[in-house]
C-alpha cells in the first residue's frame, strides 16, 4: 500500500484502504480519550471537552471518510456555510435565553 | 409565422394518455405548468377564503358564520397562502420554467427529483386539506402554530402540520434541483456575472429553502409528538419552554418572508431594463442584495417575539439586526429607480405590474421598520398594523411579481399576446384595490384593534367596512385579469419569439419552447441586458394600434 | 436511478446539500438541547448518570467500525473490486443493525424502569430532569430512524451493484449512500457526549 501517494492522486482513486483503516483507529482513540476525561470532574470544561472531541471526531469523518479533502474549493465553502448558519441559529438564541431574567 | 398552424412546443402531446404523460412528466416546463396550475387554484381557494373573512369583518358582532369557523378561516387562509401558494409560487412555476432556459440548460439538473417534488406539493397540500374533514376539524391555531394551543387544541392540528412537514420537503427538494442547476448546468460562456439576475434571486432564495425549511420540519414534528406522544418538550412544568418553539418557529419562517420576496425581486430586476430599453443599474449590487437578504434574513427572527417575554437584550439585538435587511432592500428598490432614469419607457402591462410592486413593496417596507423597531412595535404588535404590513409585501409583492411574471413571460409560454389594454386596466384595478383593503388596516392596527378578533368595538366600524370595500375591488381585478389571460391563451394574438425585445436567452426559442428547449447549446457571449440590435416587436404593434 | 445522470459532481453537490438538511433538521433540537443545558446544568449531571455509558460507548465503536466499512465499500468499488464491496457493504448493514438492537436494549431498559416522558414514576421529577429525557428520546429516536432509511438505503444499493448498475464506472450512487451514512455516524459522535459523557 502507498498511503503517501494516494493522497495526492486520490481525485480520481479516493484514499487509500489504509488511509481509512488509520483515522478509524485514531477515532477509536479519541473515542477512549472523551470517555475517559469525562471521569475528571472539571465542571463547565467537561461540556467544552467532550464537544471538542466530538468537533474533531466529526472533522476527520468528514475530510477523510466523506472525502472532502479531495473535494474542490465550491464543496468546502458550501459545507463551512451550513455549519456557519447552524451556530448563529444556536448562538443568538441565547441572547434570549442567557439573558431571561429569572424564571 | 403562421396564424393557422402553430407550433405547440412542450404542449405537443407525445401519444399515449395526455394525463399520464403530463402527470409523470419529467419536462421542468411541464413541471413548471402544472405548479403554475395548482397554485393558481389555491390561490382561488385563498383568495375566496380572505374575502369570507373580510365579509365576516364588515360589521361587529358574528355577520356571516360562527367564531370557530372564523378561527378555521384564518388559519386556513393562512395555511394555504403561505405553504401552497405564495412560496411556491415564483420559484416552482416559473423557475421551474425560466431557470434552465435562461441559464441554456436543457433541463433542471435531477429532472425526475423536479418531478418528486411536485408530487410532493400534491401529497403535502392534499394532507392540509384533509385535516378540514377529519376527527376534531379544521385547525383553528392560526397558521403559527403556536404552542401551547397546538398541542392542547381539539382540532385537526397533528394532520396539518404532517401537511406542512410534507411541504417542507417539497420546497427543500425544489431549491437542492435548483442550486446544483446554477451551479453545473450553465451553458458555455454563461458565466456568474453574465446571468440574468431572476436565477440569481432563485439562487439565494434556494439556499434559504435548503438551510432554513428544516427547521420548520423538526418544528412541526416536534408538534406531532408532542400531541401523539406527550413529550413535554415546550412544557415548563417539565422543563420545557413554549418560547423556545417560537424561536424555531421563526428561525424558518422569517427567512421564509425572503423565499417568499427574492424570487419576485428577481423578476423585477429582469423586467424593468426590458422595458426601459436600458441594462440594469447596478447589475452587482442587485446580485449582491440578494445574497446579503439571504443571510441578514437568518440573523432577525425573533423580532416577531419583541412582547414574547425574551431578554431585553435580545429584543435589542434582534431589533438592531433587523434594520441591517432594509438596507439591501433599499437597495434594490433605488436600483430599479436609476434604472428607469433617462430610459425609453415602454408601458407595457408587465411593468405596469411592477411598478405595482416597487409601490407596494415600498408601503409594505416601510411600515416593516416601524414593526423592526422595538419600541414602536410593542404598539402595534398583534394589531391590524401588522396584517397590513404583511399583505402589502406579500400580496402587494410577491403577489403583483407573480402577476407581472404571468404577463411577461405569457407570450413565451402561449406564443400569443393577451389584450393589453385590459391586462393594464386590471393592474390599475389589483393596485387600487389592495390600498383599498390594507391601508385602513395600517389606521386600525395604530387605533388599537387586534388582529385575528372576530368581534371588535363599534368605532372601527369604518374602516373595517373600506377595507371590505377594498377587498372586493381587489377580487374584481384578479377575476378580470385571470379573465384576460384565459381568454387570451387561446384567442390571443399570435406573437413571435421576443416580443419584449429581452436579452435573456428563452427569448432565443420558438414561443412555445420546444421540449428539448435548445436546438444546440447556446454559446453566450453577452450580458443579460444587452439590447444593442434589439428592438421590441410589440413597437410595431403599439404603433398601428395608435393609428386606427 | 436507473438512468445515469450526465454530471457525476453535480449528483454529489446534490447529496451534500441534502445532508445539509439533515444537518439543519438535528440543528433544531441541538438549539433546544443547547439552551436546556445552560438552563438546567445540575439536572442534565444528574439525569446522564442514569444513562449506560458502557452500552453508549459500545454503540460508538459500533457506529464508527460501520462507517469505516462504508467508507472502505466506496474505495473497493471505485477499484473495480466488486466481491469487497459488497462484503464491506454488508457489513456495514450488519453493524447498522448491532447499533439497533443495542439501542433496543437500551431503551427497553429506561421504559422497563419507569423513564420515558409522561411515565406517572417521573412526574414528580425535577423539570430539568425530565427535559433531559425527554430530548433524549426525542433526538436518538429520530437518530434511529436514519439509521433504518440508512440501512434500507444501503441495501438498495447493494442490490443496485448485485444488478450491475452501480458499477465501477458509474459508483455515485454508492458514494452518496455513503455520504448519508457517515453524516449519520457525525450526528451520533456529538449525540453520544452530550448524553452520555456530561456526567
Amino acid at each position: 500500500m502507498h498511503t503517501t501517494d494516494t493522497i495526492k492522486d486520490t481525485e480520481h482513486h479516493g484514499p487509500s484502504y489504509t488511509l481509512f483503516v488509520i483515522i478509524w483507529a485514531i477515532l477509536l482513540v479519541l473515542t477512549g480519550v472523551t470517555v475517559y476525561a469525562a471521569e475528571i470532574d472539571l465542571g463547565f470544561l467537561n461540556v467544552v471537552m467532550a464537544l471538542s472531541i466530538a468537533t474533531i471526531k466529526a472533522s476527520l469523518v468528514t475530510f477523510i471518510f466523506m472525502h472532502l479533502k479531495y473535494e474542490n474549493l465550491t464543496f468546502k465553502i458550501m459545507v463551512l456555510m451550513a455549519f456557519a448558519i447552524l451556530s448563529i441559529f444556536i448562538g443568538l438564541t441565547f441572547f434570549d435565553t442567557a439573558y431571561r431574567v429569572a424564571v | 409565422m403562421s396564424d393557422t398552424v402553430m407550433d405547440k412546443g412542450f404542449f405537443a402531446p407525445k401519444g399515449g394518455s395526455k394525463i399520464m404523460e403530463w402527470l409523470f412528466t419529467t419536462d421542468h416546463k411541464r413541471i413548471g405548468m402544472l405548479y403554475l396550475w395548482a397554485i393558481l387554484i389555491f390561490f382561488s381557494v385563498g383568495v375566496c377564503l380572505g374575502l369570507a373573512l373580510r365579509l365576516e369583518l364588515f360589521a361587529p358582532g358574528p355577520t356571516i358564520m360562527t367564531q370557530q369557523a372564523f378561527n378555521a378561516i384564518f388559519t386556513l387562509h393562512g395555511v394555504v397562502m403561505i405553504f401552497l401558494v405564495v412560496i411556491p409560487s415564483i420559484p416552482a412555476a416559473f423557475g421551474n420554467i425560466f431557470l434552465p432556459l435562461q441559464l441554456g440548460a436543457e433541463d433542471v439538473a435531477f429532472p425526475r427529483l423536479n418531478m418528486f417534488s411536485f408530487w410532493l406539493y400534491i401529497v403535502g397540500g392534499g394532507i392540509a386539506l384533509t385535516s378540514l374533514f377529519t376527527a376534531g376539524g379544521a385547525p383553528d391555531t392560526g397558521w403559527t402554530f403556536y404552542v401551547p394551543f397546538s398541542s392542547i387544541s381539539t382540532t385537526n392540528v397533528s394532520v396539518a402540520v404532517l401537511g406542512v412537514f410534507v411541504l417542507g420537503f417539497s420546497s427543500i427538494l425544489t431549491g437542492l434541483n435548483f442550486i446544483v442547476t446554477i451551479h453545473r448546468m450553465r451553458a458555455e460562456g454563461m458565466t456568474w456575472l453574465r446571468m440574468p439576475l431572476f436565477p440569481w434571486a432563485l439562487y439565494a432564495t434556494a439556499w434559504i429553502q435548503v438551510l432554513a425549511t428544516p427547521i420548520l420540519s423538526i418544528t412541526v414534528l416536534l408538534i406531532a409528538i408532542e400531541r401523539l406522544l406527550g413529550m413535554g418538550i415546550f412544557d415548563p412544568a417539565r422543563g420545557g419552554d413554549p418560547l423556545l418553539y417560537q424561536h424555531l418557529f421563526w428561525i424558518y419562517s422569517h427567512p421564509a418572508v425572503y423565499i417568499m420576496i427574492l424570487p419576485a425581486m428577481g423578476v423585477i430586476s429582469d423586467i424593468i431594463p426590458v422595458f426601459c430599453r436600458k441594462p440594469i443599474f447596478g447589475y452587482k449590487t442587485i446580485i449582491g442584495s440578494s445574497l446579503a437578504i439571504a443571510f441578514a434574513g437568518s440573523l432577525v427572527w425573533a423580532h416577531h417575539m419583541f412582547v414574547s417575554g425574551m431578554s431585553d437584550t435580545a429584543v435589542m439585538v434582534f431589533s438592531f439586526l433587523t434594520f441591517i435587511v432594509a438596507v439591501p432592500s433599499a437597495v434594490k428598490v433605488f436600483n430599479w429607480l436609476s434604472t428607469m432614469y433617462k430610459g425609453s419607457i415602454r408601458p407595457e402591462p408587465p411593468l405596469i405590474f411592477a411598478l405595482g410592486f416597487i409601490f407596494l413593496f415600498a408601503m409594505g417596507g416601510i411600515t416593516g421598520l416601524v414593526l423592526g423597531s422595538a419600541g414602536t412595535d410593542m404598539h402595534v404588535h398583534d394589531t391590524y398594523f401588522v396584517v397590513g404590513h404583511f399583505h402589502f409585501v406579500i400580496f402587494g409583492g410577491t403577489g403583483m411579481g407573480l402577476f407581472a411574471s404571468m404577463h411577461y413571460w405569457f407570450p413565451k409560454i402561449y406564443g400569443r399576446m393577451y389584450n393589453k389594454r385590459i391586462a393594464t386596466w386590471s393592474a390599475i384595478i389589483i393596485i387600487a384595490g389592495i390600498n383599498g383593503l390594507y391601508f385602513p388596516m395600517y389606521l386600525l392596527g395604530l387605533a388599537g384593534m387586534p388582529r385575528r378578533y372576530y368581534d371588535y368595538l363599534p368605532q372601527y366600524t369604518d374602516l373595517h367596512q373600506l377595507s371590505t370595500y377594498g377587498s372586493w375591488i381587489t377580487a374584481m381585478g384578479l377575476v378580470l385579469m385571470f379573465w384576460n389571460l384565459w381568454h387570451g391563451r387561446k384567442h390571443g394574438r399570435v406573437v413571435g419569439k421576443n416580443p419584449w425585445g429581452a436579452a435573456t436567452l428563452e427569448w432565443t426559442l420558438p414561443s412555445p419552447p420546444p421540449t428539448h428547449n435548445f436546438d444546440e447549446d447556446p454559446i453566450v457571449t453577452h450580458g443579460p441586458y444587452h439590447y444593442d440590435g434589439l428592438i421590441p416587436e410589440e413597437d410595431a404593434v403599439n404603433e398601428s394600434e395608435g393609428d386606427k | 436511478m436507473s438512468e445515469h445522470p450526465k454530471d457525476y459532481l453535480g449528483a454529489k453537490m446534490g447529496m451534500w446539500l441534502f445532508l445539509f438538511t439533515e444537518i439543519l433538521l438535528f440543528g433544531g433540537l441541538f438549539v433546544l438541547y443547547a439552551v436546556t443545558l445552560q438552563r438546567y446544568p445540575a439536572e442534565f449531571h444528574e439525569a446522564s448518570k442514569m444513562l449506560d455509558t458502557t452500552m453508549g460507548t459500545i454503540n460508538t465503536i459500533v457506529l464508527i467500525t460501520s462507517s469505516l466499512f462504508a467508507a472502505l465499500a466506496v474505495t473497493a468499488l471505485q477499484k473495480a473490486d466488486i466481491k469487497k464491496a459488497k462484503i464491506f457493504l454488508i457489513l456495514t448493514i450488519i453493524l447498522a443493525g448491532v447499533f439497533l438492537v443495542n439501542k433496543y436494549f437500551e431503551w427497553g431498559a429506561k421504559i422497563g424502569h419507569g423513564i420515558y416522558p409522561g411515565s406517572p414514576d417521573i412526574a414528580d421529577w425535577a423539570p430539568g430532569k425530565q427535559a433531559f429525557f425527554a430530548l433524549y428520546y426525542t433526538m436518538t429516536g429520530l437518530h434511529g430512524i436514519h439509521i433504518v432509511i440508512g440501512m434500507a438505503v444501503l441495501g438498495w444499493i447493494y442490490w443496485l451493484i448485485e444488478k450491475e448498475k452501480c458499477t465501477p464506472d458509474y459508483f455515485i450512487v454508492l458514494e452518496n449512500g455513503g455520504l448519508y451514512w457517515h453524516l449519520v455516524d457525525l450526528i451520533w459522535i456529538y449525540l453520544f457526549p452530550l448524553y452520555y459523557l456530561i456526567a
